[in-house]
């Protein structure tokens, strides 16, 4: 379970997260939306560890990310950033064995290996494993660094805006393969996304920010409500049901 | 198991520093062994030092165009030769003892850089750019500090100094080159000994220490190692801007790889084969005494002017 109490953010006297209070239960996929310069990244950077808030306090499954030692906070929580650096001929292998990092510190063993396929099966990547990054698409190079991800082997995956350039086609593909995970493989998925109808069409739970704050979190049917939507990006929405399904349209 | 590129450029080191050392060979052979054995070795610790320095600097510069010599090592060494013969003069610089100039110089270059370094990265954790941007800034003055003290030298002072202004191996004291190669040994083997890290450094900072990587604490480390590697090659023979980034382009190039467990033995050994080469051909097959570094700068810096306008990927 993670819990956010009192959490503040800010660069300079620009304050970017103001008191921040969050529970999430373990499993499914929440998803965080919000209008551009919502907060959305900084909280999901603040609750991996990775940035040090100003006040309050987080817990990850007990662990304090911020006095937890780098392996340790590592084996809880993997993040994968908006835009990773593609480093030249580094192989799709050689990238995904990063994420067992965390566990060898350099020597990887059997048990590491074995991951690395793993994540490189789960993410349909065994037929790209030698090629260098550079080579693949855009969508081929995101499922790499969410498989690295995956490798890390925590029960909390981090994703900031994984959809980003991506087709309509393998947006699907991987907002699917992250409900799998979701699912049969024990991981709880933390994902930042824009796409509304992704949100309502695959993640369990919706938090909803605005200037900071979270102004609503809700299961996804519940929370994706014209007026929410309305009061939390400014414009207004028409909510439409499908297969039981809302299905968002900006008006 | 030793990467057969590196094991390829071992070879080939070997087998040219033989041919450096016996090639028409007379007597006294072990007066002039001891002559060409210096040379070699002073020429193979600055090479590997360059090379292997220079991926370390890439590495945690995140830019494949930068050398170290852009943060100002080369100016402040040469604003310390120039402001040595100026308080003691020519002769008196020239009395000081070889092993203990060495040991000043490098210890001053060093702690200059370690502070630069430690003072910059504890204010602006991780802001490389910064750092980079502001040694660039500080070559700018360091040279134009030494160009205002040359101004007011005696002109036959100021020869003193030009001639420590440009790379020189036909000059090297044996007690600087003995303490020299010792620190070059231990500060490459701590760059292997942290060369997984420095793979996982490569990838940035947020993404490393999403892995668990104390990525600050790498870069410091990696820093501390090519002012130390730097540090010795300049104050042993003096600058060398380029050199590192032929050996470091060419090491990517010829390796394919990213990983410093092989990028850093191949540039140190790329570096070393460069100086080895040139210097045979220069003095064994040309019987010139052309300056070695002019021409290993001019090359260096066509590559560089080369990679900036083709924007190649390294």
């Amino acid at each position: 379970m993670i819990k956010v109490r009192g959490l503040g953010y800010g660069v300079g006297d620009t304050v970017i997260l103001h008191d921040v209070n969050l529970t999430l239960a373990p499993g499914g996929i929440t998803a965080l939306i919000g209008p551009n310069g919502a907060g959305k990244s900084s909280l999901l950077h603040c609750m991996a560890g990775l940035t040090t808030p100003t006040q309050g306090r987080v817990e990850i499954d007990g662990l304090d990310p911020f006095t937890a030692r780098d392996e340790a906070r590592a084996r809880a929580v993997a993040l994968l950033q908006q835009t990773p650096v593609v480093v030249s001929r580094l192989q799709v292998r050689e990238l995904v064995s990063f994420g067992r990092w965390p566990h060898h510190r350099g020597r990887p063993g059997p048990k590491d290996m074995e991951k690395v396929e793993e994540a490189l099966e789960a993410f349909s990547l065994t037929d790209f494993a030698e090629r260098p990054l550079e080579t693949l698409s855009g969508g081929q190079r995101q499922r790499a660094f969410i498989a690295m991800t995956y490798a890390q082997d925590t029960s909390w995956m981090f994703l900031d805006e994984p959809l980003n350039a991506l087709d309509p086609r393998h947006a699907r593909d991987l907002m699917a393969r992250l409900h799998g995970l979701s699912r049969g493989h024990d991981r709880s998925i933390v994902i930042v996304i824009h796409d509304i109808n992704a949100a309502a069409g695959w993640a369990d739970r919706i938090v909803a920010m605005k200037d900071g704050r979270i102004v609503a979190h809700d299961a996804s049917a519940a929370l994706l409500t014209p007026e929410t939507l309305a009061d939390v990006f400014d414009t207004p929405f028409e909510v439409l049901r499908h297969k039981d399904r809302p299905v968002v349209i900006s008006r | 198991m030793v990467d057969r590129h590196v094991a390829w450029l071992a070879l080939a080191l070997v087998a040219l520093s033989a041919g450096f050392l016996l090639w028409h060979l007379r007597a006294p052979y072990g007066f002039i062994l001891e002559l060409r054995g210096a040379k070699l070795a002073a020429l193979i610790c600055v090479g590997a030092a360059t090379g292997a320095a220079t991926i370390l600097f890439q590495t945690v510069a995140m830019n494949r165009l930068l050398t170290p010599g852009i943060v100002g090592f080369d100016a402040l060494f040469v604003l310390l030769q120039t402001l040595l013969v100026v308080t003691l003069g020519g002769v008196g610089a020239a009395q000081i003892p070889g092993a203990l100039r060495f040991v000043i110089e490098a210890a001053v270059l060093m702690a200059a850089a370690t502070a630069l370094f430690g003072v910059l990265l504890r204010r602006d954790a991780g802001d490389v750019t910064r750092m980079i941007l502001t040694g660039v800034i500080l070559g700018v003055l360091l040279r134009g500090l030494a160009s205002m003290v040359q101004r007011m030298m005696d002109p036959s002072e100021f020869a003193v100094v030009q001639q420590a202004m440009f790379a020189s191996f036909g000059r090297v004291d044996l007690g600087q080159l003995i303490a020299a190669g010792l620190v070059l040994i231990a500060a490459f083997g701590a760059a292997l000994r942290m060369a997984p890290a420095l793979d996982v450094a490569g990838l940035g900072r947020g993404t490393a220490r999403g892995l668990g990587l104390n990525h600050d604490r790498v870069v410091l480390m990696a820093l501390m190692l090519v002012a130390a590697m730097i540090s010795v090659s300049t104050a042993l023979v003096g600058p060398i801007t380029f050199l590192g980034l032929l050996a470091a382009s060419l090491a990517r190039h010829l390796t394919d790889t990213h990983r410093h467990i092989v990028l850093i033995p191949a540039a140190a050994l790329i570096g070393a084969l460069i100086l080895v080469t040139g210097q045979f051909v220069f003095e064994r097959l040309l019987g010139s005494q052309s300056a070695l570094a002019v021409v290993v700068e001019f090359f260096g810096g066509l590559l560089f002017l080369w990679l900036v306008l083709r924007r190649r990927q390294l």
